[in-house]
């Protein structure tokens, strides 16, 4: 046998045992999951807490913090997505174009809150917010703001990788000479060329956002977590059930996206 | 002059959202409750329970990061001897997408579900004759705790690892075997160096990570703060003891620092990386 088809098959070996066995300790606490919200009573199983967790006028009136909190989620998600491409895309295309000399500092900056956990952004944030609560008032939807911040250093690697694949220099330089103003060559050159790395930005914030706790529950604001927790001490089985739906919501979020990311065209979500 | 009108949204934004907050730790932890200068939170941090929830949360932080950076490592290699563009590939991607972001509450209920008091593990043990049920050790720093970090550990390993490993071209281990190396020449000659940097990135960046994780030992842990994030947690929603407003700040300072040592370990690495791996 050829050396490179033995050299396949065993590949292929390792690689189905790896990803079993680490498969299997990640599809464990999923299981548990399932097999602790299916609980009957007496023993047995009962679907009883998911027919509650879908059931919009129950939970819209017994649970109306778990409403609120979906919703704030969605919001903070929507908002945290557009202020991100709106600030890293212009600014990180612009850079490379016409400031290579602030290249370094950008990334410095984007990279920064890897090293500011989000723990201590909440203390620095605290008199922010009093000011962002003056001006904007108390809604949860500000927290885009700092999720934004959370954000920018996996948005920025993405986006980076993606602009660092084409020759931002050479489209732009062509597009210019063909006529075209900034906002042409942004909205019509660049973005159609990096997409895969914008909806790969879009969907890391998507997915970081539905996650959040800390930042919301410190702020006293209701978002998608805070929300499971607070039912965590009310309801054990529905709070586990609301947590596993969650995770599975943007499970299916992120392998939406990844098909889209290869798709012939993809549009750029509108601006709302 | 006119260029530079084009960054000023980005440097405004990050100043008001970045900027001031470091800034405010980073004073304020010098500052008393009446803002005159003092060294008083700093030297409020040697109280013992501060110093054993940094020791926690150090130990606690290395052992998930090594543990998360060889099987995630593992998982990564596996991956990538998959089909680019494959289902496997996007699956396993996707859900590591998913997992490495998604921590928190969801994460200690799922493992409440699966080990705590009435969970399924531990009621299938309890019928093979082992009780756990009355055993805290899930809530344990070192017990519990790296269990249940090690779960977001791996799948973040994956993501950040996953580049540096599809960096590898097929021409250096076809270039390997044509000069007579075997696989183990590749991995000890070509492949591990190659990757070494940014192996030991992606471990320093999962320290990073689990050294910041609030939100799953906020979830899983009812009684007292063993680590430093829920400590510092606990001083912004309870009542604070006179003098003692701007302990919080100074122990997030003392987290910053440590961090920033481990993220400028992290950046020479990368610098070393960029110019291996880079095009």
């Amino acid at each position: 046998m050829k050396p490179r088809a033995a050299r396949r098959r065993r590949q292929s070996i390792f690689r189905v045992t790896v990803v079993a066995l680490i498969g299997l300790f990640f599809a464990l606490p999923i299981v548990s999951m399932i097999e602790f919200t299916t609980r009957a009573p007496g023993g047995g199983r009962t679907l009883d807490v998911w027919a509650t967790l879908f059931d919009v006028g129950v939970i819209d009136a017994d649970y109306p913090e778990l409403k609120t909190g979906i919703l704030a989620s969605a919001g903070l998600t929507l908002l945290t997505v557009v202020i991100m491409l709106f600030l890293l895309v212009p600014t990180m295309t612009w850079v490379r174009l016409r400031l290579p000399a602030l290249r370094r500092t950008v990334e410095f900056i984007c990279l920064l809150p890897l090293t500011i956990p989000a723990i201590v952004l909440v203390v620095g944030l605290a008199p922010v917010y009093a000011w962002v609560a003056y001006f904007l008032g108390e809604s949860s939807i500000w927290l885009a703001f700092a999720y934004v911040v959370l954000v920018l250093p996996y948005a920025y690697r993405a986006l980076d990788a993606g602009l660092s694949a084409i020759d931002v220099k050479t489209l732009a330089e062509a597009a210019r000479s063909l006529g075209a103003g900034w906002p042409t060559v942004m909205w019509r050159i660049i973005l159609p060329n990096v997409r895969t790395a914008v909806l790969s930005a879009s969907f890391l914030s998507v997915a970081l956002v539905l996650g959040e706790f800390t930042i919301a529950s410190l702020f006293s604001r209701d978002n998608l977590q805070v929300a499971i927790n607070q039912l965590g001490h009310r309801d054990g089985s529905l709070a586990i059930a609301a947590a596993l739906a969650a995770l599975i919501l943007a499970f299916i979020v992120m392998v939406a996206m990844s098909f889209v990311g290869t798709g012939r065209r993809s549009h750029r979500p509108e601006e709302n | 002059m006119g260029a530079l009108l084009g960054v000023v949204p980005f440097f405004a934004y990050t100043t008001i959202f970045l900027g001031i907050p470091t800034l405010i730790v980073v004073f304020g932890a010098f500052l008393d409750g009446s803002g005159r200068p003092t060294l008083g939170n700093l030297s409020a941090l040697a109280q013992p329970q501060i110093v054993s929830a940094f020791v926690h949360s150090t130990v606690l932080s290395a052992v998930t990061a090594v543990l998360g950076a060889v099987f995630g490592a593992l998982l990564t290699y596996a991956v990538s001897t998959a089909r680019e563009g494959g289902l496997l590939r996007r699956l396993v991607t996707s859900l590591c997408g998913v997992l490495a972001q998604f921590g928190g509450v969801t994460l200690a209920f799922a493992f409440l579900a699966t080990v705590g008091a009435q969970g399924f593990i531990t009621l299938w043990l309890q019928k093979h004759g082992i009780d756990l049920a009355g055993s805290t050790w899930l809530y344990e720093p070192y017990k519990g705790l790296v269990l249940v970090y090690t779960y977001f550990q791996i799948p973040l390993m994956l993501i950040v690892f996953l580049p540096a490993v599809e960096g590898l071209r097929p021409q250096w281990r076809e270039a390997t075997e044509s000069l007579g190396g075997s696989t183990w020449d590749y991995w000890r000659h070509v492949a591990g160096p190659i990757l070494a940097p940014s192996f030991a990135g992606a471990m320093l960046l999962l320290f990073t990570n689990a050294f910041s994780a609030y939100a799953t030992a906020f979830a899983l842990i009812s009684q007292g703060s063993p680590i430093i994030p829920l400590q510092i947690g606990g001083t912004l929603s309870s009542e604070v003891i006179l003098g003692q407003e701007n302990v919080g700040k100074a122990m997030a300072l003392g987290m910053v620092a440590i961090v920033a040592v481990v993220m400028t370990l992290y950046a020479v690495l990368q610098r070393r990386t960029t110019k291996w791996l880079g095009p």
